[in-house]
């Protein structure tokens, strides 16, 4: 704590700030690396992987690790490290389409709440309290059903049962910031709404929200994984961890080791997602670092 | 506080939980509008006949105003009447009454385990903060949230049905056949659910414990002479047990979402095959019907805990 309100007093560039950082937080940088890395491979999957996601080799169904396939072959004898790799591809595109819906929903409806207050707070803040007595996967599935089945859809789903969370946590520091001095004095020189709302309010409600977002990301990962087991997301022969984990599953009495390079990726990806919102948390802390 | 006190605490929070119901059954409702096109063609299914497709635009009433057929849904659900399925047009209140037992049991089984299991491990962290056992419990915490539960589920299986043949792998008995049979085929499900659970708890203790162990009351504490144990157990926990009742209502909304997965991995004939199978097929009373349920559920828990907790703490009353 000390060492952070040291940091932020002699105001270092921001560069070498980071690197310290990266030194005092040992979890949050093996995270960063772990998420960059993973963020690298997914992008460049076409020219990374070895083989094509799709591609049948009907002499290597189910074989074993070997040099051919470093990672074995499934039931239809598709490489599954190029599989994981693709699949990386669509499980991070899907929460980060899930997290940006859930952002471009939650935080102008978090700052109107919070920010107009009275009736306007009152009316969204029962409908954000309704939003969250559901069961969330549950209502993702629901409307994943009703908008018809498919990854992308499935991901606005989830998105919008995500919203409700960031409105909630925007709103909740709209209430605290609205009354700051400065906000005060914008309004005082005629500033108008939208403007103290985008220029003094929302930078202000900015940091939890960053940290909330890395935490949603690992929930959108999971629901993508849980949503695609249950064939509710991607629809073969595309792979993403959770279909992965959805083939591994039928073949389970037979090859069971299919189980364990997608589930593993899931797992650490969402440790990475969590390490680093945890790490934010603390870095970001306005309380450490004003005072 | 007074028995008058406390009937004006319970009812003060029924009437605010009617909004709450309200619109979170209009949500239920207001789901057939994110249909695209016409709902009667897309709910009719495939080749189905005009005469099919006037049939099910009169049986949802989709020619009235929505609010109408708003109210006139609410008002048939209210009184145990949620349409019959498209699909095998059974009354959706049955299948719902013969899937839920299965679902509650493997949930309220997990509820338990999280219970049995986090508190102990976030009560021996938060005395020992800092120490080799603080940073084991918070790995396991950190791992319990990140883990994918269906996957945990089919480690399990591998591990417990199919390698050891400990216990079955899928398929579910219900207690009034047989209470061992039951508990057999829902111990496993349950600890793939729990994981999170176990996790959720063991964190949410800690850090309020941590927190009351650090407050000035328990300083001026410490300056008496009291033993850190009986600072822990006589005025730690006591703090806390409030905090608990969150936990719990928090942790059953995540409970019945996530063993809609777990369900599917052990082939379990409960609320989550029944919802899965309809969306997919696009069977809306049952997928309406069955949030419809949970939401009242999650409802009635959280308006419990909320009863208990302002009871429980008579500063919040």
């Amino acid at each position: 704590m000390a060492e952070v309100a040291i940091m932020a007093d002699r105001r270092p560039g921001r560069l070498s700030g980071f690197a310290r950082w990266f030194r005092s937080d040992p979890r949050g940088a093996v995270s960063l690396t772990f998420l960059v890395a993973l963020v690298a491979v997914s992008t460049l999957a076409p020219w990374v992987a070895p083989q094509s996601p799709t591609a049948q080799d009907f002499n290597a169904m189910m074989a074993p690790m070997s040099a051919e396939h470093w990672l074995g072959a499934d039931d239809l004898g598709r490489d599954v490290l190029s599989r994981l790799i693709h699949g990386g591809m669509a499980s991070l595109y899907a929460s980060f389409l899930a997290v940006a819906v859930a952002v471009v929903i939650g935080v102008p409806v978090g700052l109107l709440a919070g920010y107009l207050g009275g009736w306007v707070d009152a009316v969204i803040s029962r409908i954000i309290d309704s939003f969250l007595s559901f069961p969330a996967i549950v209502l993702a599935i629901a409307v994943t059903g009703a908008l018809g089945i498919g990854l992308t859809n499935g991901m606005i789903s989830v998105g919008i049962v995500f919203a409700p969370q960031l409105a909630r946590l925007v709103r909740a520091r709209t209430l605290v910031v609205r009354h700051e001095l400065y906000v005060d004095s914008a309004r005082c020189f005629g500033a108008s709404t939208s403007r103290i709302l985008w220029r003094h309010v929302l930078p202000n409600t900015i940091q939890p929200v960053i940290v909330q977002v890395t935490l949603l990301l690992a929930g959108a990962l999971l629901a993508e994984a849980s949503l695609s087991f249950l064939g509710l997301g991607i629809q073969p022969p595309n792979a993403s961890w959770g279909a992965m984990l959805a083939r591994a599953y039928q073949n389970m009495e037979i090859a069971p080791e299919q189980m364990y390079p997608p589930g593993l990726a899931i797992l650490l990806t969402a440790l990475a997602f969590n390490g680093l919102g945890e790490s934010l948390r603390v870095a970001l802390d306005p309380t450490m670092k004003r005072r | 506080m007074s028995l008058s006190s406390k009937s004006a605490v319970i009812g003060r929070r029924l009437v605010q939980a009617v909004p709450v119901l309200v619109l979170s059954t209009f949500i239920v409702f207001a789901l057939l509008k994110l249909v695209p096109g016409d709902v009667a063609v897309t709910l009719a299914g495939d080749n189905a006949s005009d005469a099919r497709i006037a049939e099910i635009r009169h049986l949802y009433g989709l020619d009235q105003p929505f609010l109408v057929q708003y109210g006139a849904w609410l008002w048939k659900a209210l009184h145990g009447d949620l349409s019959h399925s498209l699909l095998s047009s059974e009354a959706v209140v049955a299948s719902i009454a013969r899937c839920l037992p299965h679902t509650l049991l493997v949930v309220v089984l997990a509820m338990a385990l999280a219970l049995l299991i986090g508190i102990p491990l976030g009560i021996a962290a938060a005395s020992r903060q800092d120490s080799w056992l603080d940073g084991l419990v918070m790995t396991i915490a950190s791992l319990g949230v990140a883990v994918p539960n269906f996957w945990l589920g089919m480690l399990l299986v591998a591990l417990f049905a199919l390698d050891l043949n400990w216990l079955p792998a899928t398929g579910a008995v219900s207690l009034s056949q047989s209470v061992g049979g039951a508990l057999s085929h829902a111990i496993l499900p349950a600890c793939a659910l729990a994981a999170g659970g176990i996790a959720e708890v063991a964190r949410q203790l800690r850090s309020s414990l941590v927190e009351i162990l650090h407050s000035q009351q328990v300083r001026t504490l410490h300056a008496k002479g009291l033993s850190p144990s009986a600072i822990l157990w006589r005025h730690g926990l006591k703090n806390v047990s409030v905090n608990l009742l969150t936990v719990i209502s928090l942790l059953f909304n995540r409970l019945l979402a996530a063993t809609v997965v777990v369900e599917a991995v052990f082939a379990i004939p409960g609320m989550g095959g029944l919802i899965v199978n309809a969306a997919i097929h696009r069977d809306f009373p049952v997928v309406q019907g069955v949030v419809f349920v949970m939401v009242l559920i999650v409802v009635a828990i959280n308006l419990v805990t909320d009863i208990l907790y302002n009871l429980l703490d008579p500063r919040i009353a």
